[in-house]
């Protein structure tokens, strides 16, 4: 009789200690969609023409009839969000919502969402490079791909003059004047519009509508992986006709509006896979 | 065991899991402490006091609370050469104390591997009231401050991500960074905010014109600096103002246009702004210690304060970019006598803080 009181009692005592758990942290992990949610895949795939981009080995050639090959090609896809075919929006939240995309690195290429409502979606948007609130925000705010320490990062930071680069392509050119370091160009991509005076914003918002195919986010159905294409030669192309024997050094300057403007128009959907 | 007992240990089991349950919750819900006690992180937070003459700080102390230990990880790794890519160069390479943390051997910054920068080193001192920092403004945020030197391959030559790496592999720091964050972690956050927690500390507000401006007891200028002071209050303070004797403006003091063979044509701010009308402007420099930090200007053309007025008397270029306040009569430049000159002088001396100058808290321990 004794023992099992004891051991209802330890059972109490442990279902207490549970309860205890549970009922005390229900405000710290409030669930951040009400209803189901599922996931979402976006896959970036830099390709120059009609052919996958390889960096260092292949010769390309661009409007203006350069040859020149890729060397680094790293851009941050940030504030994305994916729009319901009634208009309405799902904002992927701040702190989840910050990606590097280096052709170096394939892992870095895949971003999966998670915790998405689910439901019908019709469009991803999305900035190339990091808004003026982060760019401007402390810097216990800047881990992850935002850590100016260049851990992940790779350069993506000046550190002169205090802002993130938006998109970087560097690379190798005959057309390009000879320096230091060879015939290269650079282009560094950043200005998110200053701090407190005024500078050149250079972060574009590129949306990209779903067309026909209806993306379906479900609780446990096949997570849809939309693969968008990132086309080197449109970063010559636009705007501004960017040739590396005239510009092959643009970073902080006037004409980094043009870049910006040439890349905003690189990408566009290759595929959805929704089964 | 009695039913009291049982009640007892039913409901410290109960208490247990609400502790348990709600550890991440910075222990609002009234923490229970495991026994034996563990021994609780906690530094000492830092005494920081504004003076009495200055305005409230710019910097957002709530971001970073200041701490006995930070300020002295700070210090050590303002004092290690660790920072830089050979081990040598220190940030007290370029800021020396006794030059009020400016650089007086050099008009050029002189870094890594007897490298040549392209601008005067600055001195430090009330980085707490700095709203941006350089000769351009490049940067605004204090924290964020210490990578470009770190980086630049003309200064320490190193990269952020490797000093790190050095920092978290040396005997020393993780015992440091424990004792000002609680943990060993060596982050980015930590290192740039324990290094501003002791840049932060260096106030300089002990002048004989501090005293003077705050009215203690026996603090009084001589004729000659009164003098000094109302000329300085007529022709300068429009620019060098208040207490911090800058308005942390950008602008255009006529200087002569760099040689034609200089491979580094500054153009300022502008690199910054891209604004034309940014062309060739510099951040006001304060003129606190002043007499201390030859050379002078975002180049350090001149190596005396008596060249410094002397252009300002008689060498103002008069370009589209000139300050509209050197040229308030019409002509460019500032008049002074001789007798001005002097008493002008004189005051600019007053702003020497030998107490902030020779701080034991700010020297290498």
């Amino acid at each position: 009789m004794r023992k099992i009181r004891k051991i209802t009692l330890t059972a109490v005592g442990w279902l207490g200690l549970f309860t205890g758990i549970f009922w005390s942290c229900h405000h710290d992990n409030p669930d951040p969609q009400p209803g189901p949610t599922g996931s979402l895949q976006l896959a970036f795939d830099n390709v120059v023409g009609n052919t996958d981009l390889q960096l260092n080995t292949e010769n390309y050639t661009n409007a203006g009839g350069e040859l020149f090959k890729v060397t680094t090609l790293n851009y941050y896809v940030t504030n994305i969000r994916l729009k319901r075919a009634d208009g309405s929006a799902y904002v992927i939240p701040q702190d989840s919502s910050y990606f590097l995309v280096k052709e170096a690195e394939p892992a870095s290429q895949r971003i999966m969402l998670k915790n998405i409502p689910v439901g019908n979606y019709t469009e991803v948007s999305y900035l190339i490079g990091v808004d003026s609130l982060r760019n401007t925000m402390d810097v216990s705010k800047r881990t992850g791909v935002l850590d100016p320490s260049g851990g992940m990062t790779g350069g993506m930071y000046w550190d002169w003059n205090s802002g993130y680069i938006h998109f970087k392509m560097e690379g190798t050119s005959p057309q390009a004047p000879v320096t230091a370091s060879g015939k290269v160009f650079l282009y560094h991509i950043g200005l998110f519009g200053g701090y407190r005076t005024k500078t050149i914003n250079n972060l574009r918002t590129i949306a990209l509508p779903f067309g026909a195919t209806t993306v379906r986010v479900t609780e446990n159905g096949v997570v849809p992986k939309v693969t968008i294409q990132a086309d080197v030669l449109k970063v010559f192309e636009g705007s501004m006709k960017l040739r590396i024997a005239v510009n092959a050094d643009i970073m902080v300057s006037s004409l980094s509006s043009g870049v910006a403007d040439n890349y905003a128009r690189m990408f566009q959907i290759a595929t959805i896979k929704t089964d | 065991m009695t039913r009291w007992q049982h009640v007892g240990i039913l409901a410290a089991i109960v208490f247990y899991g609400f502790a348990v349950g709600c550890q991440n919750d910075s222990g609002k819900d009234g923490p229970v402490e495991p026994e034996p006690k563990p021994v609780e992180f906690k530094a000492t937070p830092y005494n920081w006091k504004k003076p009495a003459n200055f305005d409230d700080p710019h910097y957002d102390f709530t971001k970073n609370p200041l701490t006995v230990e930070g300020v002295a990880l700070g210090k050590t790794l303002f004092y290690d050469g660790i920072l830089s890519r050979d081990g040598a160069i220190t940030c007290a390479f370029c800021h020396q104390s006794f030059s009020g943390f400016a650089h007086n051997d050099h008009a050029l910054s002189h870094g890594i591997g007897d490298k040549i920068g392209t601008r005067n080193v600055p001195g430090i001192q009330n980085v707490a009231w700095t709203r941006a920092f350089f000769w351009d403004g490049g940067i605004v945020d204090l924290d964020l401050l210490p990578i470009a030197p770190i980086q630049n391959p003309v200064e320490m030559g190193d990269s952020l991500a490797n000093v790190l790496k050095k920092i978290r592999a040396s005997g020393q720091y993780p015992a440091l960074f424990k004792a000002a964050f609680g943990t060993e972690e060596v982050t980015t956050e930590r290192f740039l905010k324990a290094l501003s927690q002791f840049m932060l500390t260096m106030v300089s507000a002990n002048s004989k014109y501090d005293k003077y401006s705050r009215k203690e007891t026996g603090a009084s200028l001589t004729e000659s600096e009164l003098r000094g002071l109302a000329l300085f209050k007529a022709n300068c303070s429009g620019c060098h103002t208040g207490e911090l004797f800058t308005d942390q403006s950008f602008r255009n003091n006529g200087l002569r246009m760099q040689l034609a063979n200089s491979k580094d044509f500054d153009l300022g701010r502008y690199q910054i702004t891209l604004n034309l009308d940014d062309y060739n402007k510099f951040r006001v420099p304060s003129l606190r210690n002043v007499e201390r930090t030859s050379p002078y200007m975002h180049d350090g053309r001149f190596q005396t304060l008596e060249q410094v007025l002397e252009h300002y008397i008689n060498d103002v270029q008069d370009t589209p970019q000139l300050d509209p306040l050197l040229k308030k009569s019409g002509k460019p430049g500032i008049a002074l006598t001789t007798t001005d000159k002097a008493d002008l002088l004189a005051f600019l001396r007053t702003l020497t803080d030998d107490e902030y100058i020779r701080d034991r808290r700010f020297q290498p321990d």
